[in-house]
């Protein structure tokens, strides 16, 4: 597979202040990679330099094969798509005008507009002005933007925030059709929840270094937080907690929810054991395993920040 | 050139729905007509008086009025997209920030042209009209000499809300900037060539090269020199008889007055980072 972004040890400084410190990181042809971190972390600095806005002060930046920021950006700007967090249109113009100009700017076909419209769901909203449009609208016609020209390289910066939990799904399924058609996809996200099932990979980033980078199963043996799995029994009967309340593992935790359900604090590699364990178990009706989301895991890695890094945002 | 076009032709439709032709060829004509027919007010009387003094008047509505509507309708062209978010979004697509610039400057420049021709054609129209005894052939060569002069003097200031628009990094600061050139340019500087007027004693041969300084000034120059009936109504214009201050060269000097902010906001907008 070849790296569609590639970054060698790239340091971006302004003034005294580094954005970011020695990054290396490849993303791959058709995956979804998420950018995970606090504010001032260095997700959008990072957008920018693979958008050819910034140029590095150290290390080399490779986009689709070339340098942003050089003779190579006009080629790449027409390859690639970008949401900016935060962008409102022009309000006085309807969705269908407002994606007609950028396409015309983009030099793509204008037929494409009608059916990015339909595509994003915005067909019956096109002749409307955008002032008309909810939050929801305005963010897939800054997709429909984004799509213009079928990009091999799609940029969203916090593509969700703001959106009810339905219309971040719908979002998150056209992303993942395109995935499915070979686009190589990067997004940030600070909404953890909504956005794991939809990721290949994460990268999170802190203070302007990396802290982790991997799939969420890598993530989760390199972080080896323990699962929390929780048992129940039926009725009232029995003290469950009582009754789990010995280990011979001093690693595993064990707290009661309420007279019939506990939970346990499980290691990775004591899971099994416990299973077996729970299964044995007299009155036992339900198991539920719950490994350790995108959030914890964030939680986990972000933890090695200093709160004076943590708390310096842009 | 396709991408220039592109944001010309956008940023002109933007000026007619939100009707900023309209309105500027509206109060253009309104004031123009109203200047026209109560122009022998000042003796007592009601109706048009003369064509000069009817021109004169034009004009100095127009040195007010022009690069205030210029100021107001440009001062956020770079700066209103910034805030919105879509200046970003522009600088990842395949189109230089000369294109930008200069595609917003022909479509801005559109606009004010095309009103204020409208605008002041109506009020020529109805001076013609209702006025007696107007010579056609002066009032179109009058009115036309206006509405040109009047463009390129717009121009001047859409080009200066540039150079403020591309500097700052909020619209306050833009539009109290913009307020601040108009009031430099149009009130100010008039003041000030009157204080050194009243204070040199002797010689003094050069104040009128001072005029130059400002492009408004250079309008004036134009209106009132060119227009044969007008110069009696202007002692200062008597200098418009030779050499640097033939309209034709005020007139390039007010083109120089659009290249120079054009210019330097073009260099300020391609060095600043995103």
């Amino acid at each position: 597979m070849t790296a569609v972004i590639d970054f060698q040890g790239v340091t971006r400084r302004d003034g005294g202040l580094a954005r970011l410190d020695a990054l290396d990181l490849q993303v791959n042809e058709g995956e979804i990679m998420a950018l995970l971190g606090h504010n001032g972390a260095g997700k959008t600095t990072t957008m920018h330099l693979i958008l050819g806005l910034l140029s590095p002060s150290e290390g080399r930046v490779a986009v689709l094969g070339g340098a942003p920021d050089g003779a190579h950006a006009e080629t790449l700007r027409r390859r690639l798509g970008y949401l900016p967090e935060n962008v409102s249109f022009y309000e006085q113009l309807s969705g269908r005008e407002v994606l007609d100009y950028f396409a015309r700017l983009k030099r793509v076909d204008r037929g494409q507009v009608s059916e990015l419209l339909d595509r994003v769901g915005l067909g019956h909203a096109a002749e409307r002005r955008v002032k008309t449009y909810s939050k929801g609208m305005r963010q897939r016609l800054g997709l429909a933007q984004a799509l213009l020209g079928d990009p091999r390289l799609l940029l969203l910066d916090e593509p969700t925030t703001g959106l009810d939990p339905a219309a971040t799904r719908d979002f998150y399924d056209t992303v993942r059709g395109l995935r499915d058609r070979g686009c190589t996809v990067l997004l940030s996200s600070h909404v953890l929840p909504g956005v794991e099932p939809y990721i290949d990979r994460a990268l999170i980033l802190g203070g302007g270094r990396r802290l982790a980078l991997g799939s969420l199963t890598e993530l989760r043996m390199e972080a080896a937080l323990p699962i929390t799995v929780r048992a129940r029994s039926h009725g009232a009967g029995g003290d469950l907690a009582g009754r789990l309340a010995d280990w011979e593992d001093p690693r595993i935790g064990i707290s009661a929810l309420n007279g019939h359900e506990v939970s346990l604090s499980v290691p990775p590699d004591a899971k099994l054991a416990v299973l077996r364990r729970l299964t044995d178990t007299a009155g036992v009706e339900d198991i539920e395993l719950l490994p350790p989301t995108l959030e914890h895991l964030y939680t986990h890695f972000s933890a090695e920040l200093s709160p004076q890094q943590r708390g310096d945002s842009e | 050139m396709n991408a220039i076009l592109t944001i010309a032709g956008k940023e002109f439709r933007d000026g007619m729905r939100n009707r900023w032709v309209l309105a500027i060829a509206l109060v253009l004509a309104f004031l123009a007509v109203g200047i026209a027919w109560f122009g022998a007010a000042a003796s007592g009387g009601l109706g048009f008086t003369s064509l000069a003094t009817t021109v004169v008047s034009l004009a100095t509505l127009a040195v007010f009025l022009i690069p205030l509507i210029a100021l107001l309708l440009a001062f956020d062209a770079v700066v209103g997209e910034q805030e919105a978010g879509t200046l970003l979004l522009l600088l990842t697509y395949p189109i230089s920030r000369t294109q930008l610039l200069l595609g917003k400057f022909l479509g801005h420049g559109l606009i004010l042209g095309a009103a204020t021709a409208l605008g002041f054609s109506v009020a020529g129209a109805v001076i013609a009209v209702g006025a007696e005894g107007v010579a056609l052939g002066e009032l179109a060569h009058g009115m036309g000499l206006l509405i040109g002069s009047s463009i390129l003097l717009g121009w001047v200031f859409i080009a200066f809300a540039y150079l403020i628009s591309v500097c700052v990094s909020e619209k306050a600061r833009a539009a109290g900037l913009a307020l601040v050139v108009w009031f430099l340019f149009v009130l100010v500087f008039d003041l000030g060539l009157l204080a050194l007027l009243v204070s040199v004693e002797r010689g003094g041969d050069w104040l009128p090269w001072l005029l130059l300084l400002n492009p408004a000034e250079c309008f004036r120059l134009i209106n009132l020199a060119g227009f044969e009936a007008a110069r009696s109504y202007s002692g200062l214009t008597s200098i418009a008889e030779s050499g640097v201050f033939r309209p034709a060269m005020v007139t390039a000097i007010l083109v120089a007055w659009i290249a120079a902010p054009l210019g330097l906001a073009l260099l300020r907008f391609r060095r600043r980072t995103a």
